[in-house]
């Protein structure tokens, strides 16, 4: 491809997804529909710009899959999948093999191959993760029990993938002979079977070694040098290092990154090598479903809708009837398995990774590649459109009976506190608090630190704090009083507005980050306003003033009497202030610095009190 | 040995005249300790546990402040009221101060004669230090005669010294008034 080709092809494909994404998403379609329809718009249905570059560009999107592997394995830590296991294995397993089973004898009825049976089975099983847990994350379903065990379920086949990905190479050996060697481009053929099992353990092992001993201290060197692209650049190193070490072994790529994630979730780099790796992954991934998007074959689908649609059908209906049995068996009351089986009946976007495999491969002929990569594309494209009836139709039947389970569920441990943010600042608080048999529902965005908080039996949802989804959960509507403790001053605000709005009864107690902030807050009608740098100055003027041989209990009330003073100054200020809100910001803070020190010099000498005060006596006894 | 504890209360000590002095003739000796309530709690949080340690430690409590409003200052009665606790101090089992002696060192502004029957104050400052008598008692505590500085708005800088040096002495003689 030369440059210019390069340029072209670039701009058809991000001009298509830049367009198209957001409209699909404002239609409430989720952006993995976006990429697709971008991909049928430049495709040869419609513009027909993408030529014979599809093919080529699907190749290299693969890598995003990898990319987003190796971010599942990241968020996967050992011991969050051990608190799962049951509805992981249980849900999850259950789910995978019947569909698997199911889908595979369907398959041998019409094409009477098992191998082919064997990869449609598998191509059939899994749900589409991005679609299902952006869903479920937008209409605030994930604390239900439904939306938990979607996510247990959809946690599974991801990892069910990695085998799937392993025995799909080998359905290829019996059938075409030659695509052996595509599948291993290395001289491993020329050895035998043991050595190859060894390798293979060898090079498992090492990433499991490497990640653990080799690759964190490399992150510390490099996090230590503070320049944020050259951890970026080991990020996509590390996962491009194992594509190439796995690939040479002969093994999945995807399994390898996978691997290596697991090995680093525990690992203190977690959280930025998961946002440095995921734009890139994003994005491949974004390429990988226009591609797919491209490749439909409309010319089949205006010849056969009938048999499509009947496929398509087929396919959600069996899904559905297969979750709707076993969440039943896990007993799961009726108006969560509508949500459960009906949320998660679709063909995942895993489903085009296979299939862009078989079609390499050879596994399958290419009408039935063609036909299968339409029906995926059309379930997925079914899903928000079952999510709306759902919504409309089928919940507000049971509606009352879900309310009614999440409503006790919060009264059984109602807290009178609900503390947003449990850093530095907010963990002080809720321990004072907590210490004092004070319940506190906690509100936090840090996983880790709500997994913790969790074990140690505290009561802790995840989530951005100024949703109000999240604090409708959190009991926002019995509790009395929000401590608003997250450090962005900007959030704070968001919360105020979506507190005022639909929990009017809630009060607010917030803390500020400096004077400015409180000027903002005071603006928003908030009247308990905590400076998080105030008490803490002015106990390093108390201990101060006593090193210098001040009375404890003196410089114990000069502080409190300065502090009173200072708030009362505060106070005068924002009323000035907002009079003038607008004139260059450096200039006012000097400014404002200036009064408020002409104000301390107004103040009452802070040593003196008069009833200590023996002048007065002392005089009138001499008159005596 | 005979160990001696004082308790010493006063707010605004930066801006006394007695009791500055009065704390300067306080003997150095290993067996008189000198405990500045405001100086170590100036929050009031009071350190219950380890009061009573030092009350038992020690054979003299001598309780010694400004003579506020015919009584003591504020953390002093915060002081009173949780360390001597019911069951402890007083009360059934509350023996733990038995055998020890309290006395007041308190400094008065108006002179000796105005704390006489017709006097601007009615009252002698024995009458006015009832509680404390009282509160000893209970405390099967003995109770003895206190020390006091009359007058401190008339008394000049030698005046305080006089007092200051009598303090000294005041304090060595009790300890040789228990001996006996």
């Amino acid at each position: 491809m030369d440059q210019q080709a390069f340029m072209f092809q670039a701009l058809v494909y991000l001009g298509a997804a830049v367009i198209l994404v957001p409209l699909a998403k404002r239609a409430g379609l989720g952006s993995v529909l976006g990429y697709l329809l971008a991909g049928v718009l430049i495709g040869p249905a419609l513009l027909n710009l993408v030529g014979h570059k599809g093919e080529d560009i699907l190749h290299v999107a693969e890598f995003g899959v990898v990319m987003m592997l190796f971010v599942i394995g990241l968020e996967l830590e050992p011991e969050r999948l051990w608190k799962l296991r049951k509805s992981i294995l249980g849900l999850g397993g259950l789910q995978v093999l019947f569909t698997f089973a199911a889908f595979t004898f369907l398959a041998w009825l019409v094409v009477k191959d098992i191998r082919m049976s064997l990869a449609i089975g598998m191509i059939i099983a899994p749900s589409s993760t991005a679609i299902v847990l952006q869903t479920l994350q937008e209409k605030g379903l994930m604390k239900i029990p439904a939306g938990q065990n979607s996510f247990a379920v959809l946690l599974f086949q991801d990892i069910a993938v990695i085998p799937m990905l392993a025995i799909l190479p080998l359905l290829a050996s019996g059938n075409g002979g030659a695509a052996d060697d595509h599948a291993h481009p290395s001289g491993m053929l020329s050895l035998p079977g043991w050595a190859q099992t060894l390798v293979v353990l060898g090079a498992v092992a090492g990433i499991i070694l490497a990640g653990r001993y080799l690759v964190r201290p490399l992150l510390r060197l490099v996090a230590a040098t503070r320049l944020r692209e050259i951890f970026t650049a080991t990020a996509l190193l590390l996962v491009i290092g194992i594509t190439v070490i796995m690939t040479a072994v002969g093994l999945s790529p995807a399994l390898g990154s996978f691997l290596g994630g697991v090995v680093l979730a525990n690992s203190e780099y977690r959280h930025e090598l998961e946002s440095d790796i995921e734009p890139f992954k994003g994005l491949l991934l974004g390429l990988f479903f226009i591609a797919v998007g491209a490749g439909i074959d409309f010319g089949l689908i205006r010849d056969n809708p009938l048999t499509i649609i009947g496929i398509v059908l087929l396919i959600m209906i069996l899904k559905a009837i297969i979750l709707w049995t076993v969440g039943r068996y896990f007993s799961m009351g009726k108006d969560q398995l509508s949500i459960f089986s009906l949320g998660l009946c679709q063909i995942g976007e895993f489903a085009f990774v296979l299939l862009s495999f078989t079609r390499q491969e050879n596994i399958l002929t290419g009408e039935i590649n063609n036909y299968l990569v339409a029906a995926v594309a059309i379930s997925m494209a079914l899903t928000p459109l079952l999510f709306l009836v759902l919504d409309k139709v089928i919940l507000p039947r049971f509606g009352e009976s879900d309310e009614k389970e999440i409503k006790a569920d919060a009264i059984n441990e109602k807290n009178p506190i609900i503390i947003a943010g449990f850093g530095h600042y907010g963990n002080t608080v809720g321990r004072f608090l907590r210490a004092n048999g004070v319940g506190a529902t906690i509100l936090d965005n840090d996983a880790d630190r709500v997994d913790f908080l969790r074990q140690m039996g505290f009561k802790v949802f995840y989530g951005d704090a100024s949703r109000y989804d999240l604090l409708e959960a959190a009991g926002a509507a019995e509790a009395k009083i929000l401590l608003m403790t997250i450090d962005d001053a900007e959030k704070r605000l968001e919360m105020i507005e979506t507190i005022k709005k639909h929990f009017p009864n809630l009060q607010m107690m917030v803390r500020s980050s400096n004077r400015n902030d409180a000027y903002d807050l005071m603006n928003a009608g908030m009247l308990h306003i905590y400076r998080e740098t105030l008490e803490s100055s002015l106990r390093m003027g108390i201990d101060t003033m006593r090193l210098l041989g001040f009375r404890a209990y003196a410089a114990q009330r000069a502080a409190l009497t300065f502090r009173k003073y200072d708030e009362r100054t505060l106070k005068q200020l924002s009323a000035i202030r907002d009079e003038r809100q607008y004139i260059n910001t450096a200039r006012q803070f000097i400014e404002e610095l200036e009064q408020i020190i002409r104000n301390d010099n107004r103040l009452p000498d802070l040593g003196a009190e008069r009833g200590w005060e023996e002048e007065g006596l002392i005089r009138e006894a001499s008159r005596e | 040995m005979t160990r001696i504890l004082i308790l010493f209360a006063h707010p605004a000590l930066e801006k006394s005249r007695v009791h500055k002095q009065l704390l300067r003739s306080i003997p150095a000796a290993p067996s008189i300790r000198l405990h500045d309530l405001y100086e170590q709690y100036p929050d009031f949080l009071i350190d219950v546990e380890r009061e009573q340690q030092l009350l038992l430690q020690h054979d003299l409590i001598v309780l010694q402040h400004p003579f506020y409003w015919y009584s003591m200052p504020a953390i002093l009665k915060q002081w009173m009221d949780l360390v001597l606790e019911h069951g402890w101090a007083y009360g059934t089992g509350g023996t733990a101060l038995k055998g020890k002696t309290m006395f007041n060192a308190i400094s008065c502004g108006g002179s000796e004669a105005s704390y006489l029957p017709g006097g601007r104050h009615e009252y002698s400052v024995d009458d006015f230090l009832i509680p404390f008598k009282q509160t000893a008692k209970l405390c099967h505590m003995g109770y003895g005669s206190p020390f006091i500085v009359y007058g401190t708005h008339k008394l000049d800088v030698t005046g305080i010294q006089e007092a200051a040096k009598s303090y000294g002495m005041w304090l060595s003689e009790i300890v040789e008034a228990v001996k006996i």
